[in-house]
């Protein structure tokens, strides 16, 4: 519980109707998109402007009241799931594209934005925003800011730290902090940016933030492969790379999400297909023309037993609905779907597919396996139903030995997904103690309350 | 509650009903878009939190558009989740006395009902003045709470059935025989739409069957959870309807077929499960009929009035029943009609029934948005397959001070007939 006479100081700072301390609304920021238990925060509020934001900080910092930013609430490993009795910051009262910059190629947002509103607008001026994480017709820019968003176009595009030019944010006191420019090059102060990006809110909160734009591809072509072995499909991820050809999409597709996506969509894809994959090249006509050439027989030369180049725009968008439902095809198997998202080097590839059907076999789950395959980054979607006990028992042993087979071959425990509570346990594995040493010390300097989004990241003392 | 538990746990919370729901588009508040709304129910359900009152208002905060279901990658039966839930928490709480009034002593008996309009049909314009002639609303001459500011379509001086009151017409050139259900709204505002619809399945050589004294299709019972009334009135439907000899029902009405298509058999009780399921299966709406079954033709006679059409896609029609090329091939089958597209054609307009009476200031704020997509198009037509869509687009473009007719595709296509 929130004391009165301070719930009335957030009142004024940002009105009556955007301070909500209904338990009944509190249960509705108890979650996020991660399957972790929910807990039911004190107070949410949506500040809606920056002023008003950085004195809500500086008031949560006042009297002590944990604090966790929230986005679309989309995020997969629980880095939105509040305090108990600790303050919800919702960002969605602050969602104005401050600027397009077409002369210098960047934009200025609030961290409300919606993703797939700037990648929008900014196609509309001719310009291009590349990452694109699969929430993003929902998720906000401060999200995927926070958490270091991924997405389809990894490989050859990066991801969302490779867009962020700069940030400004509240610190802990509500202190308006500065790092980066508009410019390409800035070598001025600290990269505070770098520390802050995918920092999941436990080092400031963000108040604007400046993303780097490129130019529009002229020209894309997409095309979709079979595989009559899961090692042959695989094996052609790493062999388009080691060919120096960059996709800017390689998706991947075993036979049971095969399956899944035809049975829920009827789209045609051939359901004795041991894997298939989805290849789109963009770029210069020219080269385009001649990577998807090249790209089609080096997928037969490994096995391919069918190629098809999307021959129209109508038919490259079947090609990507097929990959979109992937999530929605599993996710009507079961009532519950553990989306894993560890990640290896992109020539581990098939040592990882092959790890991954061994888990499933070792547990007795059903694993389906899908992502992005040309940056490294598979989904291992394990299907299940919390409600069954023993089976969850085996789920999270499984997904122990996913992380043990990814770190093995010298990947990470999350591609994009982000650490927040789900993964905090496993740091110390990726990293070291020392690293945990070091980012506790800079948590604690930062923020000596431990009020910011507290217990993600750096796992909470038990 | 525990009857939605299995219906609950499908929601995976991934927050994708945030991009498509058009209340939460306005106010941003997590109890308003369906991931919060499952939430609360859940939570009730676990004994989170104890506040069914809470809860019964939050989920009456809702179009029922179907849009989040429409764009759900797990499938949650969204309609049927809130339908049931509306109506286990009524059915503990009791009906708000204003509710019961009206659904239980006037929509469940149509003959009041009709009785009622009729009369109020006669004294509106002692209470109200024209605003717009073209887009044909009426504001309130003086301050009234229930009114506001509205720019509403009145009552119709005289309502079909008084009209029209039964009908039953042989298979013309075509073999084809239809029913009609009116709908209340088509029946007391917008008869045209009723009379253009004869005359086009004449026009066809479609057969009609039109029983008397139909009622309402039971949605504003069920939608405010008021399950009792809602079997009444499906009882007096179907007792209506069987008698008749015809191959499809169909209707103008968006919401009422959808409500006959998808509701009917999921809330219907056991007595009337069979039947309901068997109407059901062959009803459709009227613009899909005519094309899919009627093979409307285009007409050729010149047009004298060239008009540029826009069409909204209601949400009943396009979302649950994925119907939106057939209404949009009347228009075109339509001399003189020039179809141009709007933005969002199927983002909602913000009428949702009761919801509109309930939130005003959120229900404007949709429905201004749509009106400022209409503008855009610089059509001078808005056609439409709803006449509930009808209302409110009236009421929203009337008050932009635009100049845009609000039409059903059939009340175009018959108007090309008489020419």
């Amino acid at each position: 519980m929130i004391a009165e006479s301070i719930v009335r100081q957030f009142k004024i700072l940002v009105g009556e109707d955007n301070a909500w301390t209904d338990a009944t609304d509190l249960h509705t920021y108890s979650y996020d998109a991660a399957v972790v238990d929910p807990v039911q925060p004190g107070l949410i509020v949506r500040p809606t402007t920056t002023e008003a934001l950085g004195k809500t900080v500086r008031l949560c910092h006042e009297n002590g009241l944990p604090l966790t930013v929230r986005g679309a609430g989309t995020n997969l490993s629980g880095g939105t799931v509040p305090l108990p009795g600790g303050v919800v910051i919702v960002t969605n009262g602050m969602k104005t594209i401050l600027e397009i910059n077409e002369a210098d190629m960047y934009a200025v947002v609030q961290p409300g934005v919606v993703t797939a509103k700037l990648a929008a607008a900014v196609e509309a001026k001719g310009l291009f925003y590349p990452p694109d994480p699969g929430s993003q017709a929902v998720s906000t820019i401060g999200g995927n800011v926070a958490e270091n968003a991924g997405g389809l176009r990894g490989l050859k595009y990066g991801v969302t730290r490779d867009y962020v030019m700069g940030v400004s944010f509240f610190d802990v006191e509500g202190n308006l902090v500065k790092s980066g420019s508009r410019t390409v090059k800035c070598a001025t102060g600290y990269n505070l940016t770098g520390l802050m990006v995918g920092s999941e809110g436990t080092l400031g909160v963000f108040a604007e933030i400046i993303l780097k734009l490129i130019p529009l591809p002229a020209h894309r072509k997409a095309m979709m492969a079979v595989f009559e072995s899961l090692e042959k499909a695989s094996e052609t991820v790493a062999a388009i790379i080691a060919a120096r050809i960059v996709p800017a999409t390689l998706e991947f597709l075993d036979n049971f999400t095969i399956r899944a996506v035809e049975d829920f969509s009827k789209a045609g894809l051939p359901r004795d297909a041991a894997a298939m994959l989805l290849v789109e090249l963009d770029g210069y006509p020219a080269q385009v023309e001649e990577d998807t050439a090249q790209v089609e027989a080096l997928c037969r030369s490994m096995g391919a037993t069918s190629v098809r180049v999307a021959q129209d725009a109508a038919e490259r968008d079947r090609v990507w609905a097929a990959r979109r439902a992937a999530l929605s095809a599993l996710a009507q198997l079961k009532p519950t779907l553990v989306l894993e998202d560890a990640t290896v080097p992109c020539s581990r590839i098939p040592e990882m597919v092959a790890a991954i059907q061994r888990i499933a076999r070792r547990y007795d789950l059903t694993i389906g396996t899908f992502g992005h395959a040309g940056d490294g980054n598979l989904h291992p979607t394990i299907l299940t139903d919390k409600r069954n006990h023993a089976e969850w028992e085996r789920v999270e042993k499984a997904i122990d030995d996913i992380f043990d087979e990814a770190l093995k071959m010298g990947g990470t425990l999350s591609g994009e997904h982000g650490t927040g509570l789900a993964k905090c346990r496993y740091l110390e594995k990726e990293t070291s103690a020392g690293t945990i040493l070091f980012s506790s010390r800079l948590k604690r300097a930062l923020d000596p309350k431990n009020i910011l989004n507290p217990g993600k990241i750096i796992a909470a003392k038990v | 509650m525990h009857e939605l538990e299995d219906q609950l746990v499908v929601c995976m919370k991934c927050g994708m009903c945030q991009s498509v729901c058009p209340v939460f588009d306005q106010t941003g508040r997590e109890a308003d878009v369906t991931r919060g709304k499952l939430a609360l129910l859940n939570g009730l359900m676990e004994q989170m939190f104890d506040d069914p009152e809470g809860v019964y208002l939050r989920l009456n905060k809702c179009l029922l558009c179907g849009s989040c279901a429409a764009n759900c990658p797990s499938g949650v039966s969204v309609q049927e989740i809130f339908l049931t839930a509306r109506a286990i928490l009524a059915g503990y709480m009791g009906l708000p006395v204003a509710k019961r009034l009206i659904l239980r002593g006037m929509l469940a008996n149509p003959r009041l009902f009709d009785r009622l309009t009729e009369w109020g049909a006669r004294f509106q314009s002692v209470f109200t003045r024209p605003v717009n002639d073209i887009v044909g609303t009426s504001c309130a001459r003086v301050m009234s709470p229930l009114i506001q500011d509205r720019h509403f379509r009145t009552l119709a001086p005289v309502p079909f059935h008084r009209q029209v009151p039964h009908l039953d017409r042989p298979a013309g050139r075509s073999g084809l025989k239809v029913a009609i259900f009116t709908g209340c709204l088509i029946d007391k505002m917008f008869p045209n739409i009723a009379h253009s619809t004869l005359k086009v399945l004449d026009h066809c050589g479609v057969g009609v069957y039109l029983p008397e004294n139909q009622g309402c299709c039971g949605i504003p019972a069920l939608s405010s959870g008021d399950l009792p009334t809602f079997q009444k009135l499906l009882g007096h439907s179907l007792e209506r309807f069987e008698r008749g000899q015809f191959d499809w029902l169909v209707t103008a009405c968006a919401t009422c077929t959808s409500t006959i298509h998808e509701v009917w058999p999921k809330m219907a009780d056991g007595r009337h499960r069979d039947a309901a399921t068997r109407l059901a299966r062959r009803t459709m709406d009227i613009n899909q009929y005519l094309i899919r079954e009627a093979g409307l033709q285009p007409l050729t006679a010149p047009a004298r009035n060239p008009h540029i059409v826009t069409y909204h896609d209601p949400c009943h029609l396009k979302k649950s029943l994925k119907v939106f090329n057939e209404p949009r091939a009347v228009i075109n089958a339509t001399p003189g009609c020039t179809l141009k597209e709007m933005t969002e054609s199927d983002w909602c307009c913000g009428m949702g029934g009761s919801f509109n009476l309930q939130y005003y200031d959120i229900s404007k704020g949709i429905g201004m948005k749509k009106a400022v997509q209409i503008r855009e198009t610089g059509a001078n037509v808005l056609a439409t397959g709803c006449p509930a869509c009808m209302i409110q687009i009236s009421d929203m473009l009337s008050q932009a001070g635009a100049d845009v007719a609000v039409r059903h595709p059939i009340e175009l296509y018959a108007e090309a007939l008489e020419k």
